[in-house]
């Protein structure tokens, strides 16, 4: 156990850790304004994933190239998943808004397996490929890639929910809906924005993670659970909070993989989540 | 006998002072007035003692039980009950249903149980509603559901959070004698009241708070000639 | 005013119509009798599955609907009940029928340990975290050489059939007894539940827990015991379906469809209502297992299809389940005017 596997373990983590935190912004950002925790986060990762595959597939379009459809395709379905399905549960009690974008997961993943087969699918030489060596350590390419455009698209997203004045718009919507309308910002239209960016999120870290990541109909499961973690970690509805939060799970991911066994991940992730819930409920950041 | 003695509590939310050092006691067997504008701290003076908040600093202490730092269930098991301000009823659940929660507490046959929260719900008058579901209830028919609840768990003091608030003119005649009926049975009441010609009326004492200080205590003929009082309430009051 | 409330003190406590016991009793009769109509294999399999998933949905519907508690990773309590009768058997010979108990006993302690940290938090925070235990118990069934790691364990089959063993071979007709007799138990169990003082008390918890504080009742505590009965409800279903198939592993019996399907199941049939997971069985179940039948290969993937939408069109339609759309007056609850 050499200081430079370790320190690989980190640098390995800690791309990962941005990659988490973007697609835990956007399932803070939808949370935040209306109080939903959609359960079907994974599949929509899922689904971008499998958007670049195919672009890649059938249009022989690069996953770089096709990122920017992928966004667009995500935005769309997010503002599809609230016009056809959130809409109508934005009142009701919680029970039931779990199980309607539970059951919007267990759907999307499904179709997908009939459609495209449970098969693991990759991208076969992307123009991103190939490993950097900084010092002791082995970068992938394409990994720093996904991780430092995740850290961009993070930024952007913080700098336009601060600055812009939809952004401040969204925050009003986000802090008390009513008042927000009051002022003249329509809820339903601040939601489905929610809805386009939060998933335009996810469309960025699954159209990166397409350059290197065996994409498969289950893949959004394990994302989705760490970004739940990731979000109460961080705090519900604090989008910074999902920065520092996606990285202390990608690096104890990594490092209990590599210190303790990498069979039981999800364990360790997990243990960071009942600390957290136990001790700081509020998370890091977090505004309950 | 000091059924209730609240010494210096405290709490603050961010930079606000919500609660300062706010004492005072109670008698038994009295009415106990709370007045002030919206935002002295009113609710939160509430919250604190029955433990949905906890206090920074402070004492309370129940007839000579020190309750400071009890969660609300075992507060309301000592004999202390409480309406909310913002209502709380189990809206999918009867108006009967709702009291016989409350009744439970002292009663474990449900028979015996049910009969009881009836009598509670005759008492305040809402017999022929029984079987309604609370969200069916007028907002002055859920504050004699909360009411109904509270006594019916049978308790030594009855912290009321501004009953008469939103309820149309002609209920509240009956509302008071609701509460004056209370203080015949024995039960010490300290009400939240925003309606001063009904405080003055019912109040063995009223005590003044301001922006999370206490500024008053006395007889309501005290209370109506404290300048203090009289200034920082101008203008606010019901004119009910 | 007195003459009002004499009148109410000699109502009846529950408003049961007569019409709706003999109703029933008349069911159990029948669903005694049935296998004695020539029903085959198919047939029986049927309702035994009916009356799993009934129980097991009336397991969520203990927690959830009763306690307003939302798990997602009930399928853990299945998967214990499972292994508990599998693995005492073939490590030790000892009879299922004891074995249950070990099961009901195990998930109950599991649940109190999952329990006590987990039900302070709000909604969201405690289902994402039953989600987490759930895939957590499968991940480690999966690695735990014990009980068979990934392959599981393998119930050695007896000669013939065995009651003391819980194993037959010849017909399906004991297990639908067996199956059946849990069912009644269960719901009869339940229904008195609800109708308790504990009954009121979880209602009331679940409706609202600041108020509930305000009435002396513990709010966590009667959370933890909600979730115990729950787990021990569904713990000896997870045993019998071992019985039942003698194979089992990780994937089959702490698989998360579990947990979905008491979710659908319940939700469908009527949340915190004693019928709602019996209606919910009735209709899903037979959907689910000719779907499987007439889409052959592509059925796993077809039945989730459908659980999915269903799942979202009663959520969006009907959120109160299917027995919303029985007339108020046939239920217990009575409306006067």
């Amino acid at each position: 156990m050499t200081s430079d596997i370790i320190l690989q373990a980190i640098v390995t983590g800690l791309m990962m850790g941005l990659i988490y935190a973007l697609i835990a912004a956007g399932l803070s950002l939808i949370f935040g304004l209306m109080d939903i925790v959609n359960f079907a986060h994974g599949e929509h990762l899922m689904l971008s994933m499998f958007s670049s595959f195919w672009l890649w597939s059938l249009f022989g379009i690069d996953p770089i190239f096709s990122i920017p459809i992928t966004i667009l395709l995500m935005a769309i379905c997010g503002i599809l998943t609230h016009y056809f399905l959130i809409r109508y549960i934005l009142k009701a009690k919680m029970l039931i808004q779990i199980c309607a974008t539970f059951g919007l997961s267990i759907f999307i993943r499904s179709i997908a397996q009939l459609l495209w087969t449970p098969d693991f699918r990759n991208v076969d030489k992307p123009l991103l490929e190939g490993r950097l060596e900084i010092g002791p350590v082995f970068i992938g390419q394409p990994q720093l890639i996904a991780s430092l455009v995740c850290l961009l698209a993070f930024f952007g997203l913080y700098l336009f929910v601060t600055k812009t004045e939809t952004g401040l718009a969204l925050q009003a919507t986000a802090q008390d809906r009513h008042a927000a309308e009051v002022l003249g910002i329509p809820s339903n239209k601040m939601f489905a924005i929610g809805w386009a960016i939060g998933l335009g999120c996810v469309g960025i870290a699954g159209g990166m993670m397409a350059n290197y990541f065996f994409i498969f109909t289950d893949v959004g499961i394990n994302f989705a659970l760490f970004a739940f973690v990731a979000v109460a970690l961080g705090g519900f509805g604090s989008i910074i909070g999902c920065l520092y939060a996606g990285i202390i799970i990608g690096l104890v991911e990594s490092l209990g993989g590599l210190l303790i066994d990498p069979s039981f991940k999800l364990l360790y992730v997990f243990a960071i989540y009942l600390l957290v819930v136990i001790y700081k409920p509020q998370g890091l950041f977090g505004r309950y | 006998m000091k059924i209730l003695s609240v010494e210096n509590l405290s709490r603050a939310f961010g930079g606000i002072k919500a609660n300062n050092n706010i004492s005072f006691e109670v008698e038994e067997g009295t009415i106990l007035g709370v007045i002030g504008p919206n935002g002295a701290g009113k609710s939160t003076l509430f919250d604190l003692i029955t433990g949905y908040t906890k206090a920074d600093a402070g004492k309370v202490k129940f007839f000579d039980k020190d309750i400071f730092g009890l969660t609300p269930d075992k507060i309301s098991n000592l004999g202390i009950g409480r309406t909310f301000q913002k209502l709380k009823p189990f809206a999918d659940q009867t108006l009967l249903e709702n009291v016989m929660i409350g009744s439970f507490v002292k009663e474990g046959n449900i028979k015996k149980a049910r009969d009881k929260a009836l009598e509670i719900i005759d008492f305040v008058d809402l017999i022929e509603k029984r079987h309604h579901f609370a969200r069916e209830l007028s907002t002055g028919q859920r504050k004699r559901l909360e009411m109904a609840r509270a006594m019916a768990i049978e308790p030594k003091l009855l912290l009321m959070d501004e009953v008469t608030g939103g309820v149309d003119q002609k209920t509240i005649p009956g509302l008071v004698e609701l509460i004056k009926k209370l203080k015949k049975s024995g039960v010490t009441i300290v009400t939240i009241e925003h309606n001063i010609n009904i405080i003055m009326e019912i109040s063995d004492n009223i005590l003044a708070l301001d922006q999370g200080e206490r500024i008053a205590y006395g007889t309501p003929k005290e209370i109506q000639n404290n300048k203090q009082v009289v200034d920082s309430y101008l203008g606010t009051f019901d004119a009910a | 005013m007195s003459e009002k409330l004499l009148i109410a003190k000699s109502e009846p406590l529950w408003n049961t119509d007569k019409k709706i016991i003999s109703l029933i009793s008349g069911l159990v009769i029948l669903l005694f009798a049935l296998p004695h109509f020539g029903l085959n294999s198919f047939y029986l399999h049927l309702m035994i599955m009916i009356f799993m998933h009934a129980v097991m949905a009336q397991s969520w519907n203990v927690i959830a609907g009763f306690s307003g508690q939302i798990s997602l990773g009930h399928g853990a309590f299945f998967g214990i009940g499972a292994y508990a009768t599998s693995f005492f058997y073939v490590q030790y010979g000892v009879s299922p029928w004891i074995s249950i108990f070990f099961g009901m006993i195990f998930s109950g302690i599991s649940a109190v340990l999952i329990g006590i940290p987990m039900l302070r938090l709000s909604g969201h925070y405690f289902a994402i975290a039953t989600l987490l235990i759930g895939i957590s118990f499968q991940v480690v069934f999966q690695r735990w050489d014990l009980v068979g790691a990934a392959s599981g364990l393998w119930v050695p089959m007896t000669s013939g059939d065995s009651w003391l063993a819980l194993q037959f071979h010849t017909s399906k007709m004991p297990y639908y007894y067996v199956f059946l007799v849990f069912f009644l138990i269960t719901f009869y169990l339940v229904w008195i539940l609800s109708r308790s003082k504990l009954g009121f008390r979880l209602r009331a918890v679940r409706d609202d827990p600041q108020a509930a504080l305000s009435l002396c009742i513990n709010v966590s505590n009667y959370k933890i015991i909600a979730y115990v009965i729950s787990a021990m409800i569904m713990a000896p279903m997870g045993s019998l379906f071992a019985q039942y198939i003698l194979i089992i592993d990780p994937d089959r019996v702490f698989n998360i469809e579990i947990s979905i399907i008491v979710l659908l199941i319940t939700v469908l049939g009527g949340i915190g209502n004693v019928w709602g997971p019996l209606i919910g069985a009735a209709i899903l179940i037979p959907i689910s297992e000719y779907s499987r039948i007439y889409l052959g290969g592509t059925g796993g993937a077809v039945d989730l299809i459908l659980y999915g939408l269903i799942l979202m069109l009663i959520c969006v339609f009907r959120p109160d389940g299917l027995i919303s759309l029985v007339p108020k007056n046939i239920l217990e609850r009575k409306k006067q005017r």
